[in-house]
């Protein structure tokens, strides 16, 4: 024993066993010393692996009784089935902590999939991450293993980073979402790898520190933080820690055993070895709680049955060495994996290569592509060449790959050869479910996974890695599982406590494994595609990605519809067979693929940098190829492509248009003789801006915005935010607050609004609760607002008197000197100023509406909340649709060309009434698209997207859905704006040949 | 089928002739309860608060209405429900939606009944949140389900739609309104008892026997104050009455949205899991959210200036409700030792300087006065329940434990979500914490004692 920490349990043998979700550890104290402790994974083994641990113990574990006492989430089963004494894991730490480290302010404990904090000063307060915030430990291993690296090498790339990455902090899945096109867009692993470290500090703090800030001394425990220094560095450096005040103790991974300790020497319940492990003997044989579904497979000659029927969608397979002739080239640079197919003339497949990406894709294709140059020799050529996938237009530039295809009409062109019938597909790659409905031979509609759902692909394997198996073999152990347990249909944070809970009751490893599976496909086909009943999918379905390789899946898949699905024994490969296809479809004389040379002599480099072109701020990577060609990614615009101001043109974009209005407004801010008002610009603000602007001003103050909404403004105000899984726009106006503040604004002005302006076009006209009353959450949280005034009145807007005098007694209220009639006129001008302004914005977007008809440019309407204008919040997106040709109108801009629209729900609140009205228009105009954008977190929101996907869809318009929250990942955006054209554009086509 | 043409009464637009003009070119189709099917139709309700809704299932079943209680999911099968309310509804809608629609789904689905011979009712609030949704979600369900002929009759406090056959008279009225009172009366004897029971399952036996004693009553007219009074005595001795031990236990409070407050489905039985854990529940009773709706009403006037009238009603209502509040619980402090049940006015007054009582979506300044109001009674152990993702609970339950924390700094407030995709695992082992530390705090109380 290297270590010896003292705790202060007198005299006699104590045990604390401490179970977590992904480890167990143990200490045995003796006399006050540790005699021994150790730490070990348990791979879901809890009972046995607690068990074994004991044995291991048993010489440190005389003849006289001891005391034992267990801890830690996934121990709590154990506990009762061996009638153990438990104590709560955060309450056990609290313990030793104030035991050992009496002038601890606060701790910070992360474990395999819980985070704690624990302050101790000016009133002990405990939190646990809430059920959304997605795990740490685990979700560190998660990203080591998308770096395809080991935790070790992870923490050793992120100490020699040298920039970082905004990645979103809430949940693992969000994150993966940004650390994916990160690494296809060529960022460098050591950057990547510390981002990933401070997405985890920025979790824990919004998370957990909810409106307390750290001060003191704090204390890190658990594991990952015992192990990675560079989530060391991370929170010292984001919590601006010294080395006095940030402390790593030694036990850091045992705390909470310590503590469990601690509680059995206070419990006073003694057990001998033989008493204690019989108990624990006993707890293996009691029978679980979790609920089960029924074995996939009756018995072996079932299986045997679907492995013949599966075997038959199949493509041939040639030599190349016996073929000579054209080929065609076909790439799929997906989000994990990098998939190549090359076809010859009759479509047999020549070479085909599918493997990770390993964090580089552009290396993993060069080396393939050299080994098809090697096959090929002299006999065969390549005529025609093709990219799809997250990684598309990266490939497409370095190797001058010929055509681009988006992925979704890759996946059709190649489930179309194997069933010409196909109306329905389904793929589940790494990162991505998506669907497609098939009508009259052209894509109907596509459905992908939200970044919330994506419970794919790369999940199983994640998760058979942390269990301690390689993916083939996990997928082989659930096929016969006698009782696979049900996990749940949500997002793999669910999933892993769910998981957890199954473990808790002593589910078999195979039973989890077939569990998993049916709930991927449980969230594709009710999460994903949103279907009602499994008949609704279609009767010739499809089903492809690397994630139906695995049998257990397709095996759940077929027993959940009830029906025989086709899977094309290249399911893996059917991106890169589809873009072959494409390729072979589209051939010219020659290909202009780089040669065997070039690809030999290709070197790659990339960096980061921001383009500073607007306010979108978008991160570039910028990848150089053979040192002088340039490609740059991560861009939204042209301006960020490097392009000359002029060289291109611009088109309409209401969404521009408002913010340049909103600008405008900030050169004449008042003079300010009866002082400072300061506007927070998020939420609702961006609507009433022009009335509240106004109307200060007309009374004599001076009006002071808070900045542009940023990743930096954000943090800010992270400190304060109580509710992490509100939406984001709302989450940002702490930010906004304290930038105010910062900027010496004494007064702040957010009413409150149970009501919103009366467009009389529905039920009712509210605000949201979370826009109507996010001022008293503000008022209550935020320190800094405590030393400022706040002003948060409410107010009927859609009465003129009765608003004046609410006003004129709230101002007089707040002690400003202000006469009634001056009150009554600023009142006035304000609502006349609104008026006017949402007035100029709709001529505008009728304006814009007919000079796109004149030209014949295609319309989008970006449906959202009139604070989706912020390019953080809305991410830039009404650029990225100006640059698929587009032009650009918002909801507000076109809802009264519509009249109002009967909906099957309560229509009650005013900015989702203008969403139906923007719809409805969308219907009466055949050159019009609706885009709804939707903040992750909005629950209205729930109840607005199937209105207004109904209202869309009886028309046979396409209805497309773009959820957005923290993540700058506009890959996705870009594949479902295409898909979009791309759909528009085949429907078109088919009506004119009639 | 019943089935008419009629014109959505939800408008409490402020303008409503011009609002009429477009609403009648707004007709939509729904099921409704026609007078025939009273005899022929079986009206199932959700089971939230299950003392209440059995009293008022079956005073319903009094005034000839075939009333019956879902219990679907309420025994070990909560899995199959979730699943059809997951099947059925969008999965980001709140969960009390996706249960209760998930209720109705098995109803029609596991053959216990005729889907030609049931209607449902389902009792809603309205306003800004969601949750005024639920009845059109649950409509669209059933129509998506192909049960479009299945009426669903919505009961809320903004007015009842038009349902020929499910009219409610003053009488009928007043009835529902006392056995609420008594709902409230025995829930808050229980919670106070059945902790500390020698007998197990005494005090939910009594409760029942003063239910059928209650419903005895009412179906034999003996409603007189008189009557009613002496009835409240009695049920307070009898609980007085009731062996039980005089242990301490750690008394924990349950705030939270109204569903998943109450019911035993939507909270994965909290009540039942504290008083397994040595705990004692406490929560206010339904009637505090009956008159928080009709305190709206004054509100609306006096921060929005609208609907006058509604306004002019609420405050002749008030006194009435608040009165009647206020005679059981002096009757609790004068016939038995149990601690009486707070007071409204006064729970109303205690978000003053806190949050304003402009707050009015879902449960609005109510869940943060219930907060207060337990810290108020010495009830430092508070559970705050709230669907995952609940709106105004952003807001008004988590966004006020700060505030509520500020004031009364010993509170020990443990948020909890519920959810299809929650586990009991993580739940419990918040729970677990917080009662961990209530015993610590009580130890201290006792040690200064």
């Amino acid at each position: 024993m290297d270590n010896q920490w003292t705790v202060n349990t007198g005299t006699g043998t104590y045990i604390g066993i401490d179970i977590g979700s992904t480890t167990a550890k143990i200490v045995i104290i003796q006399d006050g010393k540790t005699v021994y402790s150790k730490y070990e994974r348990h791979f879901s083994q809890v009972r046995i692996k607690t068990l074994e641990m004991i044995r291991e113990a048993k010489s440190y574990l005389g003849e006289t009784p001891f005391g034992v006492s267990v801890s830690g989430s996934a121990g709590l089963g154990m506990a009762k089935a061996a009638g153990l004494p438990f104590v709560q894991e955060v309450f056990a730490t609290g313990e030793v902590v104030r035991e050992l480290q009496p002038d601890t302010g606060a701790v910070i404990e992360l474990g395999g999939e819980d985070a704690k904090v624990i302050f101790f000063e000016g009133g002990m307060d405990e939190r646990m991450n809430g059920t959304c915030a997605g795990g740490t430990g685990a979700f560190i291993d998660q990203m080591a293993t998308l770096l395809n690296v080991t935790n070790e090498e992870m923490d050793e790339l992120a100490l020699k980073a040298d920039r970082i990455y905004p990645i979103a902090s809430r949940c693992g899945v969000f994150a993966k979402t940004d650390v994916q096109p990160l690494l296809n867009q060529g960022a460098k692993k050591e950057n990547v790898a510390a981002s990933i470290y401070y997405a985890v500090v920025n979790q824990t703090i919004a998370g957990l520190a909810q409106g307390r800030r750290f001060s003191g001394k704090i204390m890190f425990l658990g594991g990952p933080l015992y192990f990675c220094k560079g989530l060391r560095k991370a929170f010292v450096d984001v919590l601006k820690l010294t080395d006095e005040t940030a402390i790593f103790p030694e036990y850091g991974r045992f705390s909470v055993a310590l503590g469990a300790a601690l509680f059995a020497y206070r419990d006073k319940k003694e057990f001998t070895y033989d008493t204690l492990t019989e108990a624990l003997e006993r707890s293996l044989g009691v029978k679980t709680e979790t609920a089960h579904n029924e074995p996939l497979f009756r018995d072996e000659a079932d299986y045997q049955a679907f492995l013949e029927r599966h075997a038959k969608a199949d493509v041939p397979m040639a030599d190349p060495a016996l073929y000579s002739g054209d080929a065609y080239l076909g790439i799929d640079c997906g989000s994990t994996t990098t998939k190549m197919v090359l076809i010859g003339d009759q479509n047999q497949i020549l070479y085909s290569y599918y493997s990770s990406n390993q964090g580089n894709p552009v290396e993993v294709i060069r080396k393939c592509l050299l080994e098809v140059y090697q096959i090929m020799g002299d006999h065969i050529r390549i005529v025609g060449s093709s990219v799809t996938g997250y990684g598309e237009e990266l490939i497409k530039h370095a190797f001058h790959v010929d055509n681009g295809v988006v992925e979704t009409l890759a996946h059709f062109t190649a489930a179309h050869y194997f069933n010409p019938d196909v109306d329905f597909i389904l793929d589940i790659g790494g990162q991505d479910i998506k669907c497609f409905k098939i009508k009259n031979g052209a894509i109907d509609s596509i459905m992908l996974n939200e970044a919330c759902s994506s419970g794919c692909g790369s999940f199983i394997e994640t998760f058979a890695k942390s269990m301690g198996y390689d993916a083939a073999s996990f997928a082989k152990l659930g096929l016969f599982a006698k009782a696979p347990v049900q996990l749940g249909t949500r997002c793999t944070v669910f999933m892993n406590s769910s998981v957890k809970q199954a473990q808790k009751d002593g589910a078999e490893v195979s039973d989890i494994v077939a569990g998993l599976s049916m709930s991927v496909v449980k969230n594709a086909i009710y999460k994903v595609i949103r279907a009602h009943s499994p008949q609704e999918l279609g009767t010739h379905v499809v089903v492809q990605g690397g994630t139906f390789l695995n049998d257990t899946v397709l095996r759940s898949f077929e027993k959940e519809i009830g029906q025989e699905v086709v899977r094309p024994q290249i399911a893996g490969l059917m991106g890169a067979f589809g873009a072959a296809l494409y390729a072979k479809d589209q051939r010219k004389e020659s290909s202009q693929l780089l040669s065997r040379q070039e690809v030999e002599d290709l070197t790659h480099m990339s960096k980061s940098a921001t383009c500073h072109g607007c306010s979108n701020r978008c991160q570039l990577t910028i990848n150089m190829f053979n040192g002088n060609e340039k490609y740059i990614s991560g861009n939204r615009c042209e301006k960020g492509a490097g392009m000359a101001p002029g060289s291109y043109e611009i088109l309409p974009n209401l969404y521009e248009y408002k913010r340049e209005k909103i600008e405008a407004l900030k050169t004449d801010c008042g003079e300010g003789r009866r002082g400072t008002v300061g506007f927070p610009m998020a939420l609702g603000m961006y609507e009433l801006a022009p009335l509240w602007h106004k109307l200060f001003t007309e009374l004599g103050f001076r009006v002071v915005y808070s900045g542009h909404s940023s990743r930096e403004i954000y943090s800010k105000g992270q400190y304060s935010i109580p509710s992490d899984t509100a939406c984001y726009p709302a989450k940002i106006m702490h930010g906004h607050v304290e930038d105010l503040i910062e900027k010496g604004v004494d007064t702040i002005f957010y009413p409150g609004l149970t009501y919103n302006v009366n467009e009389k076009a529905g039920d009712n006209y509210y605000n949201c609760p979370v826009v109507a009353y996010y001022s008293e959450l503000l008022a209550g949280n935020m320190e800094s607002l405590k030393n400022v005034r706040f002003w948060y009145p409410y107010f009927n807007l859609n009465n003129e008197k009765m608003m004046q005098k609410q006003f004129f007694d709230f101002i007089i209220k707040e002690g400003i000197d202000v006469s009634r009639s001056e009150v009554n006129k600023a009142v006035h001008s304000g609502l006349e100023f609104y008026r006017n302004w949402m007035e100029d914005i709709r001529r505008t977007g009728s304006k814009a509406i007919a000079e796109s008809r004149e030209k014949g440019r295609p319309i989008m309407i970006l449906a959202g909340r009139p604070y989706h204008i912020d390019p953080e919040i809305g991410h830039g997106i009404d650029k990225l649709a100006n640059s698929l040709g587009f032009t650009v109108l918002s909801e507000d801009s076109v809802a009264e060309l519509a009249p109002p629209v009967e909906v099957h729900v309560l229509n009650q609140w005013t900015y989702h009434t203008r969403l139906y009205r923007a719809a409805k228009y969308a219907t009466e105009n055949e050159d019009v698209q609706l885009v709804q954008l939707v903040s992750f977190g909005c629950g209205v929101d729930a109840i607005t997207t199937d209105e207004v996907r109904s209202i869309l869809e009886e028309k046979g318009k396409y209805y497309t859905q773009i959820k957005i929250d923290e993540i700058t990942n506009l890959g996705a955006v870009r594949i479902r704006l295409r898909s979009l054209i791309g759909a528009v554009e085949a429907s078109r086509k088919l009506k004119e040949q009639g | 089928m019943g089935k008419q043409k009629i014109i959505p009464k939800n408008c409490e637009a402020e303008s409503c002739a011009d609002c009429r003009l477009r609403c009648d070119k707004r007709e939509t189709t729904r099921a409704v309860f026609t007078k025939e099917m009273k005899a022929t139709h079986t009206i199932l309700m959700p089971n939230m608060l299950p003392i209440h809704l059995e009293l008022a299932c079956r005073v319903l079943r009094i005034y000839g209405y075939n009333a019956v209680l879902m219990e679907y999911g309420l025994h070990g099968d909560s899995r199959k429900v979730i699943d059809a309310g997951l099947l059925n509804v969008h999965n980001d809608i709140c969960y009390p939606a996706q249960l209760i629609i998930g209720q109705m789904l098995e109803a029609l689905q596991s053959g216990d009944y005729d889907p030609h011979k049931i209607a449902f009712l389902y009792p809603q609030t309205g306003g800004g949140c969601r949750a005024s949704n639920y009845i059109h979600l649950a409509r669209k369900a059933l129509k998506k389900a192909g049960y479009d002929y299945v009426p669903v009759i919505s009961v809320n406090f903004a007015g009842l739609e038009k349902n020929p056959g499910f009219t409610v008279s003053a009488r009928e009225l007043r009835d529902i309104m006392y056995v609420l009172y008594y709902g409230d009366l025995l829930m808050c004897l229980v919670n106070q008892s059945k902790p500390y029971e020698i007998e197990k399952g005494s005090a939910d036996a009594l409760a029942s026997r003063w239910v059928d004693t209650i419903i005895d009553d009412i179906s034999h007219l003996r409603m007189s104050k008189r009557h009613i009074r002496q009835n409240y005595i009695q049920i307070i001795k009898d609980f007085e009455a009731l062996p039980k031990t005089n242990e301490k236990k750690v008394r924990v409070g349950i705030v939270g949205e109204i569903f998943v407050k109450f019911s035993p489905l939507g909270n994965n039985e909290l009540e039942k899991y504290l008083i397994a854990e040595g705990a004692e529940p406490v929560l206010a009773g339904l009637m505090d959210f009956i008159m928080y709706c009709v305190a709206n009403m004054k509100y609306d006037y006096a921060y929005y200036g609208i609907k006058r009238g509604t306004a002019l009603i609420g405050s002749m209502i008030y006194p009435y409700l608040t009165k009647k509040q206020k005679e059981i619980s002096e009757l609790i402090t004068q016939y038995s030792s149990f601690r009486p049940m707070p007071l409204f006015p006064h729970t109303e007054q205690l978000v003053d300087g806190v949050i304003s009582h402009a707050v009015k979506m879902g449960e609005g300044w109510l869940l943060t006065a219930e907060m207060l109001e337990l810290a108020d009674m010495g009830i430092e152990n508070i559970v705050v329940t709230q669907p995952f993702g609940c709106l105004p609970n952003h807001i008004v339950g988590k966004g006020m434990m700060k505030p509520v924390k500020e004031r009364c700094p010993d509170v020990n407030l443990v948020a909890i979500d519920y959810d299809a995709g929650a586990t009991r695992i993580n739940q419990e082992n918040r729970l677990k914490l917080m009662l961990a530390n209530a015993r610590q705090l009580m130890a201290k109380h006792n040690g200064v004692e």
